[in-house]
């Protein structure tokens, strides 16, 4: 008995060249791939076609840096349809300078396995901000 | 930040401490010139990066997938072990050519109004976007039509929505990032329009930026109208013909509270206009010779000030090779062989650096002037072919970079040209 074959279209985002994809799978697996470049357009077609992932970065609020929100990521992709929970979440998160890339500011968020992490450096202002009023009321 | 440490004249100047200047000081530094100066309009070092959060960018030159922050402390930290800290709120408002030596003019709320003389100037200001003015979109002037990169700023870096209605106009990559960002932000993208019948940003960001979320793409289209009193309620689109002109049918209009604008970079050349530096009116950058210098002898230029890239990898890498050529020049050990000019030809819309060096090698840039399908690129002197490729797509949108090993020593000009393959 034949399998059914579905044959899709996809645009390869492992990177910047976005190869055209023609991916031809069974509801169990893919059964080739045609277009892709190299073996990370392979890789995609596959999770693409049964459990679509994305790296997901957004800002959390941060107190006593410079500036007041710090961008993070999570650390690797994570399921699709978790992204709007994964912002929502970090939108309710208040760090406190200093931070460094690769700080942990939700570990293994939404069970993804996955942490979410700082990718940006900021340092604590509080003193120098407080000197520099000083020398402006002097 | 360094304002009590502030010296009165520097080997190196370096404008700007975005990826270009940063990359420049480096490679300055590692060739053997000790005393540089990089200044930065900014409070920080980063550029735009810093507030370019998404990620992607670093495949070329970390062989991952970082973000625009996470690029930006490589390099912030490489430079610090370097000693080579920007000198931060700091704008350079002057360049005058003294020959021999420049000299810059420096403002900053620290070390107030200062002259610094250098005998090499590194201009890396990056660019900026094109706005309203630029395209001279018709219809009222309400408040809410920004362009994408300010509204980047505005959500990324102070946690600010800049809509809730939105309207693209443009598909450069900021634009379609943008409309990622502000729908997981909450708002409602309703549509970008592009003017030209292809889109002006990657693939990729096609599609994760736009089909993920159903946002509908109107190629060929444009805004006819803007209409808002205080703030904008509605743009008009129409579809358009083959002049660029709208047409009279198939119009509609959407109710928007913001419309963004990603129609594009120019280079910041303000400055380097005042030291005499000469244009090219397709880059919008400096003119510049085998080494990245301007005709101005001793003033360089790279990254986005020089030719807007599409990745930052390839600003990284043209800053460095500038850096390591102004090093070159400051200690008088510039590679030797005659200057010949590269040509730009069929379906080539510009390419970069105007010359090259006989007996040297060279790294050339260059932009197709639309899309097209199976082409080779051809890279020939008077008399030998230097490189050829075939390519099943080019897009403007995506600059090639090729290296050639060596310039032919007797070759009298190079041309770099497109030729359609038979199937």
């Amino acid at each position: 008995m034949k399998r059914k074959l579905t044959i899709k279209n996809l645009t390869c985002i492992a990177c910047p060249m976005g190869c055209d994809l023609e991916v031809t799978y069974t509801p169990e697996k893919i059964i080739e791939v045609k277009g892709n470049t190299c073996k990370r357009g392979i890789t995609y077609a596959e999770t693409e076609i049964f459990h679509p992932e994305r790296v997901v970065t957004t800002t959390v609020r941060v107190k006593g840096a410079r500036i007041e929100f710090v961008p993070v990521k999570t650390e690797k992709t994570i399921p699709k349809k978790l992204t709007h929970s994964v912002i929502k979440h970090a939108s309710g998160v208040t760090l406190k300078a200093p931070v460094k890339v690769g700080d942990i500011v939700i570990k293994n968020i939404l069970n993804s396995g996955v942490n979410l992490i700082v990718t940006r450096n900021l340092v604590c202002v509080n003193q120098k901000s407080k000197k520099r009023k000083r020398k402006k009321s002097s | 930040m360094v304002g009590s440490k502030i010296v009165k004249s520097v080997d190196a100047l370096v404008i700007g401490a975005g990826p270009a200047g940063l990359a420049a000081a480096l490679a300055l530094k590692n060739s053997g010139i000790k005393n540089i100066l990089v200044v930065e309009r900014e409070s920080a070092p980063g550029g735009i990066l810093m507030q370019c959060i998404h990620n992607g960018f670093g495949l070329h030159r970390f062989k991952e997938e970082l973000t625009g922050p996470e690029y930006a402390e490589r390099y912030i930290d490489s430079a610090r072990k370097e000693d080579i800290i920007p000198l931060t709120n700091t704008a350079a408002i002057d360049i005058i050519d003294n020959g021999k030596t420049k000299t810059v003019v420096l403002l900053s709320e620290e070390i107030g109004l200062a002259s610094i003389k250098t005998k090499v100037v590194i201009l890396a200001m990056g660019c900026r976007e094109r706005n309203r003015g630029n395209i001279a979109i018709p219809g009222s002037r309400p408040a809410g039509v920004i362009t994408a990169g300010l509204a980047q700023k505005m959500t990324n870096l102070h946690g600010l929505l800049p809509g809730k209605k939105i309207v693209i106009l443009g598909s450069g990559d900021i634009g379609l990032i943008m409309a990622r960002r502000l729908t997981w932000e909450g708002s409602k993208v309703k549509a970008v329009v592009e003017v030209q019948p292809h889109p002006g940003g990657l693939n990729r960001n096609i599609v994760q930026c736009l089909n993920d979320f159903n946002i509908p793409l109107y190629l060929s289209h444009t805004i006819t109208n803007i209409t808002g009193d205080k703030r904008i309620r509605k743009v008009h689109i129409a579809p358009i013909d083959t002049h660029f002109d709208p047409k009279k049918t198939g119009n509609f209009t959407l109710s928007c509270d913001c419309l963004l604008l990603s129609v594009g970079l120019i280079p910041e050349n303000e400055l380097s206009l005042k030291a005499g530096v000469t244009l090219d009116p397709i880059t919008r950058g400096a003119v510049v010779g085998a080494d990245l210098m301007t005709n101005v002898p001793g003033i360089f230029s790279c990254g986005n000030v020089l030719q807007v890239h599409d990745l930052v990898d390839f600003v990284s890498e043209e800053a460095e090779y500038c850096g390591k050529a102004a090093a070159a020049y400051i200690k008088g050990t510039c590679k030797k062989g005659a200057q010949i000019p590269v040509k730009a030809g069929n379906l080539v819309r510009y390419v970069l650096p105007s010359k090259v060096r006989r007996g040297a090698e060279a790294l050339i840039s260059l932009r197709s002037m639309g899309p097209s399908k199976n082409v080779s690129i051809i890279i020939k002197t008077d008399t030998e072919v230097l490189y050829k490729a075939i390519h099943k797509k080019i897009f403007p949108s995506i600059m090639l970079r090729i290296p050639i090993k060596q310039i032919p020593a007797g070759a009298k000009h190079v041309e770099v040209f497109f030729e359609a393959e038979e199937k």
